[in-house]
Order: C-alpha cells, then structure tokens, then sequence
C-alpha cells in the first residue's frame, strides 16, 4: 500500500472539488485500484478535531510511514513570516510549520494547484499574506521548502500546476508515483509533469481554423479565435486542456473564454486585464510558443489577406452562419 | 457532577468535511454547551487582491475565493458589473446563467448531504442504533454505497457545465451581459439528456419516488407518513435518524432568515423570491441595511459597523482580542441565518414554513430544506432548457464606466451571496464580499450578540464526550458552511 495524506491552506479548495469529477475510474475506486491509503484528506475522511490532529502528529513522529503528502492551497508565510494567517484549527500552529514537518517526513511531495505549486491567485496584487508556493515563489525557486528541498524519495516538489487543476492531472501524477513510475526527467523545468505539460492548450483547440486566419472574435460568445483581442493564451499554455476535456467535453476555449495560462507561475500578475490582448503597434505582445517575431508578422498578414469569407463571418458570430461548402473527395 | 460544576474551555478542530478551515472554542458545563466561539483560521485577502485591478478582472478573480461556490462568485461579480455597466442580459444569457448557477448548487447539496453531513451518522458511537447498519452501509466515509454513488452522480451531472461553461470549478463563461458560450439545439438535447439521468438518480436512490412528489410536501406531518410508510430511499432512511435523534431539536439559531433570492426570473423577481422572514413574518430586503462590525475579528477599524461600500480589509497583526479572521455582518443590527433554509422560507414553501414554525432553524428543517430544494430545482431547470431560444442573442456587451457603485446579489448552495464593488478611474477601488458564511459563521457583534452557528451551539447537549461531541458536529455541519468563502 501507498499511503497518502492531504492537507489544505490558502487556497480554495477548487482542486479537491475538481477531484472528485476524476473520471474511469472516479477518485475512490481509483485510490483502491491504485493501493492507495488515504491517511486523511480534509474533505472526505471521518476523522475530526483530535484524531485528524492524531495523524498528522504520527506522520512526523514517524510512526505512520507517509508515501504521498499532497498539498493543496498556497503556503502563508505572513504576517511578518509566523504564518499566523493560516493557524491550523485545533492546533495552535501555523499551517506552514506543519507542512514543512510533514514534507521531511513524506517520500514523495505534490503541490495540488497552482497556489501550492507557485502562490497562484492568493499571491497577487499586494500579496497581503506572503503567500508562496512549496518550491516556488512565482518563477523563483525557493518558496516554503527552498530551492534545495528533495523528498527522501529523491525528486522535488512534483508541481501539479493549474487553477484548479484537472481531476486526471491529479490521479494519473498519483498512479505514477505509487507505481513508482515517475522520475525527474518526467518533470519540465517549473516542475510539472511532462505528461500534461509538455502539450499546449492551443493542440486540439476547436478555433484553430480562426487562428490560423487571424479572424478573431471581438467580444465574448464570438466564435472566432481569442488570441488577438480577447486575451487568450492558448498558444503559449503548457496544458492538454484541448485535447484531454475537462467535465466530459469541455475546456476554457470552448466554454466561450481565453486560456489564462494557469498552470503557469505568476498567471495570476499577467500584466493586463485577463480578458484583454495587449497589443503593441497592432500585434499581440505575447507572440505563439516558439515562433519567430517576424514569422509571426508575415504569416498573420498574409492570413489575413486570405481568409475565406466563411471564417471571417462566423469569427465575429454566436453561431455558424456561413457552413463550409462541401466538397467531393470521391472518385466520380 | 456538582451543581456548580466549574466550566470547561476546550477547542474544537480541524473540523473536516467542511470546505476550507474551522475552529470553534467551546465552553461546557453541566454537560452542554454554554457558548461558542467561532474561528474561521485562514485569512487570503481577496478584497485587497482585487482593488486596483481593472474591473473585468473580478470575474477570473472573484471565482478563485471558492472551489465549491465559484460559479456563484463569477454570478455575483458579473451581476456588480452588469449593474455598472447597466446592461441586462438577454433571456438565453440569464436562463444559461440559471442553469449554470442551479448545477453547482444542486451538486453543493447532493455533496453536502452524501459525503459532508451523513458520514457523522456512520461512526461507531451510533453503533447501537436501529438504522446504523443501514447508514453505515451507505454513508460511510469514503466508501458508504449511496456517498460513493452521489460521487458519480455529481460527476455525470456536472458534464453539463463542461458544456454550457467550459469546466469547473472557475469557469469564464459568466458575464455581464450574459454567457459566452452559445448553446445550439444539439447542446440542448445533450443537457436535457444529462438531467434526465440526473433525476433519475434522485428519483431512484435519493427519494424513491417523483421529484414532484417530493416538491408537495405540506409540513411536519407528511414527514412522519413519509418515514413510517414512504418509498425506500436515503431520504427516508434520514427521516429516521433524524427522528430518532431528535434532530429538530437540535442547532436552532436566532430564527433571522435572510434570502437574496435565486434565480432572476427576467422581470425582476426570481424562483425563489427574495426577502427577510422574522418569527415567520417576511419582509423585504434592504441591501442598505446590511453593515459589518470588526469588535471580534482580527481587523482594524473596530469603533464603527462598516456598510460595504465603506467597508475596509485591513488585518489587525498586532490583534490580540479577535477571536475570528471574519467580520460580523449584520442586517440592521442583527445577525441573520442564510441557505436553502431560508431561501425556501422566504419562498413561503409550505414544508419549510411548518418545520421552523414548530421547531425554528435546526439541523433538520437545515437539511430538509437542501432536498427539498433538489427536487424543486430541477423541474425549473428543465423549463428553463425548454426556453431557451438557439436562434437568440446570448450576450450583450457595453463599456464600463470609469466611476460606479454597484452591487451584485445572488444565492450559493449556501446561501447569501453579495459583492459590493466601486469602481474610480476606471479601476477597482473597492470591493466587499459578504459570503453566506460570513453571515452563519460570523463572531460576536459590538452588542456582544453571536453568530448564527454560536448560538445554534449554545445549549447543545455533549455528555461526557466534551470536543468529541456527535451533536457539535452535526450542528456545524448542517450549515454547510463554506470556511474559504468565509473570510475570503
Ligand atoms: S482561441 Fe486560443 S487556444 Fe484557441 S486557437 Fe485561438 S489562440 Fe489557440
Ligand atoms: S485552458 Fe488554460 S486557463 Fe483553462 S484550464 Fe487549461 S491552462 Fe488553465
């Protein structure tokens, strides 16, 4: 068996929520299906008041042997670094003192979110509570557990990133790491598992066609692509959102709304409103994943000048008015 | 025991099965509760995180405050700006808007009632009692057969948000002027398919029985016919236990009922109307009368109640005297309780009014309300699925203002959302969130008057088991409460 220990602090709680959607099989079956012993989890287990505090004690104790410490929720280190914006209730301690003791203890650690990973949303503006992530602090490397922190089983903090995250992130990381499967070359370089993180939420979006004729939409419900005025990051989101789905068929994009990029660090400050392109002389500031500037420029004219009619009326509509022509691709 | 037996201070937490963190001190004597104080521990900030933000920006940030609430987050801060803006969304963008809010919230209770509240009735201290082997068999933490089956339920019933929103939690498809994700006739099939199921599992494990059959419940009364002869099923089977427990005399508050109404209709009222219900009298809302008091929360600017458009989020570091990361809200002065309870109240649902008449707010009348509300809710979804028009419009957009004072309202599963937003120079300038369980969990007022939850607790009979105490928790948690909303 895997055991596996799940603690919360400054976060929403999103990321457990969008867990229990987790999908062939659901969360329960698969923790069983993977050996996994839930020692706690804050929304799911009987345990209460004393005997949840019971637990947590054993684990750094060392008497109950922990695999998997999953965090969800940013780490506050405020204020004036006691950690007393998050007291752990019942304890008297602040969070961050016992997340620091449980991570010595576990063989594995999981920042669940953005927030554990990186601060994410608690951390903006004027990030009244110093909220950080496990191993990161926005881009920086360091956070609650510093730069140098390697779990005993040998890898760092294993960021699944996204706000919230997808349910299927999370169990699939989980059947990687009880099976002993997941090494640090499986990590990108903010951490993430490659498995997700090395695809773009831009792989499989159903605007692409718009995309690739720069027929934007221009306001929310348009069906046209959300790259130039509506804020999407799609291009440059390390994600499968597109090609996985999340709720059955959904994502951002087809929900009607720009990719904000949130599994990355720091996409809570993006600069600009979330919903709105930044443009520098015409051009979209934030140009697609490795694709050359000047490319760029020359491609989107170009398709500009070429898009068809049909792509450029339903760029700017709420539903298909101009269906493509059909073509015959037989042989008579 | 001693007639003066001395009193007994004890904290009370980490209480799981809620969403978010919560602490609740205790006094004991004589085997009850003789008060409690109430501790939401986590403090984020999100009213500092959003002011100076550009104004859109509250619909991706507002949405992040609550995992289990974000769709009606994103409802209330679009509802601040359309008000800005002053723009209505056309019937397809508000009946889109209904169904996405309504599916979170049928989710929060089906959840709420399954994996947060009925496992409490599964644990070996109710070894003894007729209906455990039943209960325990199907509510179990984590493994009971009926949690384990709500799971799935709320999973297939949430494909509906990955179509009308994108996903869930946090989506964008909310906005001011409606929603941006058109819906065609095929989309509408395939949610009309989703919720069939989806009444099909209330029907058949839930109720074991029509939703509508559910929906005509009269009062008391029927609920005794229900639990001696009714239809199996887990509502049933908690009719039982409640019974035998005499739920409905436990966790009654102070039988102050506050909705902001549910579901906007399009000509200005909602499906389940807004209004105050005192003593069982309604009244009418008056935003103007809600303001927060800081006396025992860990927050500056304690010498005066704070209305929220004068509302400030100013922690108090050095603060030794606060009990509570949140502030008081008040309703003229006085605390209110919010959720289905007293959304249906304010509704004037026959069952709900007969259950608070006889025994007030308790952990029954709480819980009755929720299912209740699960069978009245889907009916009017499916009539809202029905309306909607594929050939419509479904968003209106209009510029923002560079000043502006607006409020947002709306209903979590939970109760009372409101957003009060101020906008100067074209940027968030202020912004106050008033959370349902800011109202239920909320400390002790100036006046010394407690919160709903504190006084729900007073009184609660707790035996021998002192913090260990079955009734504590069943009284929390028939709140629902939602502890990250809670301070936020
Ligand atoms: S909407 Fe975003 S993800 Fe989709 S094609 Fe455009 S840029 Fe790519
Ligand atoms: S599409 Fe973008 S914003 Fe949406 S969940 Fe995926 S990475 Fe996050």
């Amino acid at each position: 068996m895997t055991s596996m220990l799940w603690i919360q602090s400054g976060g929403c709680g999103g990321c457990t929520m969008s867990l229990l959607n987790a999908e062939s099989p659901g969360l329960l079956p698969m923790l069983e299906e993977a050996g996994i012993d839930l020692l706690w989890h804050p929304s799911l287990s009987e345990e209460t008041g004393a005997e949840a505090t019971a637990i947590l004690e054993a684990v750094c104790a060392g008497t109950r042997p922990l695999d998997i410490l999953c965090v969800e929720g940013s780490l506050l280190r405020g204020p004036g670094g006691s950690g007393r914006f998050h007291v752990l209730a019942g304890t008297g301690r602040a969070t961050i003192h016992w997340v620091r003791d449980l991570a010595a203890a576990a063989r594995h650690v999981v920042a669940v979110g953005t927030c554990a990973a990186y601060g994410g949303i608690t951390a903006a503006g004027p990030n009244v509570t110093d909220a950080c992530g496990l191993q990161y602090d926005g881009r920086r490397r360091g956070g609650l557990l510093g730069e140098g922190f390697a779990a005993r089983g040998g890898l760092p903090v294993v960021n699944v990133a996204g706000c919230p995250t997808h349910p299927n992130w999370v169990t699939e990381t989980l059947m990687l790491l009880a099976g002993g499967a997941l090494g640090a070359t499986d990590l990108d370089p903010f951490q993430r598992p490659r498995f997700y993180a090395d695809h773009l939420v831009h792989h499989g979006c159903t605007r692409n066609e718009y995309y690739e004729y720069k027929a934007s939409a221009e306001k929310p419900s348009d069906l046209g692509c959300m790259m130039e005025h509506m804020g999407c990051l799609g291009t440059q989101a390390h994600a499968d959102c597109n090609t996985r789905l999340w709720n059955g068929e959904g994502s951002c994009t087809r929900g009607g709304y720009a990719c904000i990029n949130c599994t990355a660090p720091s996409f809570e400050e993006p600069g600009h409103p979330f919903q709105e392109t930044p443009k520098f002389a015409g051009i979209p500031l934030g140009l697609p994943t490795d694709m050359p500037k000047a490319w760029f420029v020359a491609l989107a004219s170009l398709s500009k000048a070429a898009t068809p009619e049909r792509v450029r009326r339903n760029a700017a509509a709420d539903r298909i008015v101009v269906p493509p022509t059909i073509r015959n691709t037989g042989k008579s | 025991m001693t007639a003066t037996a001395p009193t007994r201070r004890l904290i009370v937490g980490p209480f799981n099965r809620v969403e978010g963190d919560l602490e609740v001190q205790l006094e004991l004597e004589d085997g009850r509760v003789r008060a409690a104080f109430v501790n939401a521990p986590l403090f984020r900030g999100f009213e500092r995180i959003l002011e100076g933000r550009d104004p859109r920006d509250a619909l991706t940030v507002a949405p992040r405050i609550c995992g289990i609430c974000s769709v009606s987050q994103s409802h209330a801060a679009a509802g601040a700006l359309a008000a800005a803006q002053g723009i209505e969304p056309p019937a397809n963008g508000r009946l889109a808007t209904n169904l996405i809010l309504a599916t979170e919230n049928l989710g929060d209770h089906l959840l709420h009632f399954h994996a947060f509240f009925m496992p409490d009735f599964a644990r070996d201290a109710y070894a003894a009692r007729p209906w455990f082997g039943a209960v325990r068999e199907r509510f179990k933490a984590t493994q009971g057969s009926s949690l384990r089956r709500a799971v799935e339920a709320r999973t297939a019933l949430y494909h509906m948000l990955g179509l009308m929103a994108g996903k869930w939690p946090h989506t964008l498809t909310i906005q001011p002027g409606g929603v941006a994700r058109p819906l065609d006739a095929r989309d509408r099939v395939r949610l009309q398919a989703q919720l069939r199921s989806f009444r099909r599992f209330l029907e058949t494990h839930l109720f074991g029985t029509a939703l509508e059959t559910v929906a005509a419940l009269t009062g008391a009364d029927d609920l005794d016919r229900w639990r001696t002869e009714g239809p199996a099923g887990d509502f049933r089977l908690f009719l039982a236990l409640a019974a035998d427990l005499d739920l409905a005399g436990l966790g009654r508050a102070h039988g102050r009922f506050l909705s902001h109404g549910a579901y906007p209709d399009g000509a200005g009222g909602h499906l389940y109307r807004r209004g105050v219900v005192v003593g069982g009298t309604p009244h009418p809302f008056d935003p103007a009368e809600v303001a927060e008091d800081h006396t025992n929360s860990r927050m500056t600017g304690r010498d005066r109640p704070h209305p929220p458009f004068a509302g400030s989020t100013i922690p108090d570091e050095a603060d030794t005297d606060g009990y509570s990361w949140c502030k008081a809200p008040r309703l003229s002065g006085l605390p209110a309780e919010t959720g289905a309870i007293a959304r249906q109240l304010a509704d004037g649902h026959p069952l709900v009014r007969d259950l608070v008449a006889r025994d007030g707010g308790s952990v029954f009348s709480r819980v009755v309300a929720r299912l209740l509300e699960l069978a009245r809710t889907v009916p009017a979804m499916e009539g809202w699925l029905q309306a909607l028009d594929p050939a419509a419009p479904w968003c209106a957009t209009a510029p923002l203002p560079a000043s502006a004072q607006s409020i947002g309202l709306t209903e979590a599963a939970r109760g009372a959302l409101g957003h009060w937003l101020r906008i100067e120079q074209g940027r968030i300038a202020g912004y106050q969130i008033i959370a349902p369980t800011t109202w239920n969990f909320s400390p002790r007022d100036a006046a010394g008057v407690q919160g709903p939850l504190e006084k729900a607790l007073e009184g609660v009979p707790v035996g021998d088991e002192g913090g260990a105490s079955l009734a504590v928790q069943h009284v929390v948690r028939s709140f629902d409460p939602c502890m990250v909303c809670t301070v936020h």
